[in-house]
């Protein structure tokens, strides 16, 4: 198809959506308005089973089970991830190099390392409280890690992020999930049901039953995973060469 | 006035689309996808927010003191944004992928076949 014939496609089918969405949130509830029915059966719920962050209530607890498919999604587009950037026959790893990094930028680096890898941690374990939970706050605790490669080296951090450990905790935090839901059905009522622990008192850190468990347990796998993609890619990008020596060495 | 905020949400997943089929470079185009998706939170929230709401948190708000914005689509808004940041890492690596065995990015130029 030519350029020109793919915009008036384009311009077409665009102009189609355009009429369609504008039709649609005509009849959308105004913007702002106070009516929210199931907003209002989430808090209700979320305030009856001692969860402060009704958003933590909303994803490990009321919507448990969207959550295991969430982070189903998160596991296999890893896996799909690791596989796609495999060392391939054709290339060779190449150990990095030493990299001379300024003072002022090493110093705040690893200043700001253990900052950062203890808020993400407090942001994963304050996910029943206060905005945040295990997806958040695993982000960060994975980026805080690799502080170590702006600060040092590639070597340096290697050598505290073994990737096959990482790819275990990937694994054992989404299994942990599944264990806990497992536990519900056991428990007496339904798979991953929030009526397996006790609720506990309001806003403190053991509140809400099995919410802040599932949260930990995602928080793990999320970290895990965005340590596995990051050194997936760090590695293609600072390891991994073409082998251009023994292609041309077959060739000749 | 009542709509801009979901005519803003469909604006940014047209320019998106727009984006996506013009584009002559697939890292431009994983972007593009990005934009398209961030359209989604935009009408999440939108649909979610209350005049005068606050975050349906109550670390440090009393329950019923103050009007609350929907925690539903912001749970939603939340989902997305994971899945989309890692969906976008799997497109990536298949850029990877196409760059290393066809030797360019460009979407044009990748309709042979080869194998």
């Amino acid at each position: 198809m030519s350029r020109r014939m793919r915009m008036w496609v384009l311009a077409t089918g665009g102009l189609a959506v355009a009429v369609l969405l504008v039709a649609g949130y005509a009849r959308l509830p105004h913007f702002g308005g106070a009516v929210h029915p199931y907003g209002e059966r989430a808090v209700s719920a979320a305030l009856a089973r001692h969860t402060a962050n009704v958003i933590s209530s909303v994803n490990f607890d009321l919507r448990a089970f969207d959550t295991l498919g969430e982070e189903t999604i998160l596991f296999g587009a890893v896996l799909g991830t690791v596989v796609l950037l495999r060392q391939t026959r054709d290339e060779r790893e190449v150990p990095p190099a030493p990299a001379e990094v300024a003072p002022p930028v090493r110093r705040y680096a690893l200043i700001m390392l253990p900052v950062a890898l203890l808020t993400g941690l407090y942001v994963v374990a304050h996910g029943q409280l206060s905005p945040g939970g295990g997806f958040q706050g695993g982000v960060v605790v994975a980026t805080a890690l690799h502080l170590l490669y702006i600060g040092a080296d590639y070597r340096a951090l290697e050598k505290i992020r073994p990737v096959g450990t990482y790819e275990v905790g990937d694994a054992a935090g989404e299994a942990a999930y599944l264990v806990l839901g497992v536990a519900g059905l056991l428990g007496g009522s339904a798979f991953l049901a929030n009526t397996l622990l006790p609720y506990g008192t309001f806003n403190t850190l053991a509140s809400g039953g099995t919410v802040p468990l599932l949260n930990a347990a995602v928080g793990m796998e999320v970290a895990c995973a965005v340590v596995v993609l990051l050194a997936r890619f760090l590695d293609q990008a600072v390891e991994i060469e073409e082998d251009n020596g023994s292609a041309m060495g077959k060739e000749s | 006035m009542n709509t801009v905020p979901y005519l803003v949400a469909g604006w940014i997943f047209l320019v998106g689309c727009y984006g996506l089929a013009t584009s002559r470079h697939l890292v431009h185009a994983v972007g593009c996808l990005t934009v398209c998706q961030s359209s989604t939170y935009v009408l999440l929230l939108a649909v979610g927010y209350r005049d005068g709401g606050t975050a349906p948190v109550f670390s440090d708000v009393t329950p019923g003191s103050r009007p609350l914005v929907d925690p539903v689509v912001q749970a939603l808004a939340l989902t997305d944004v994971v899945v989309g940041a890692t969906v976008t890492a799997l497109l990536l690596a298949l850029v990877m992928q196409v760059a290393k065995r066809h030797g360019t990015v460009n979407p044009d130029e990748l309709s042979e076949l080869r194998g």
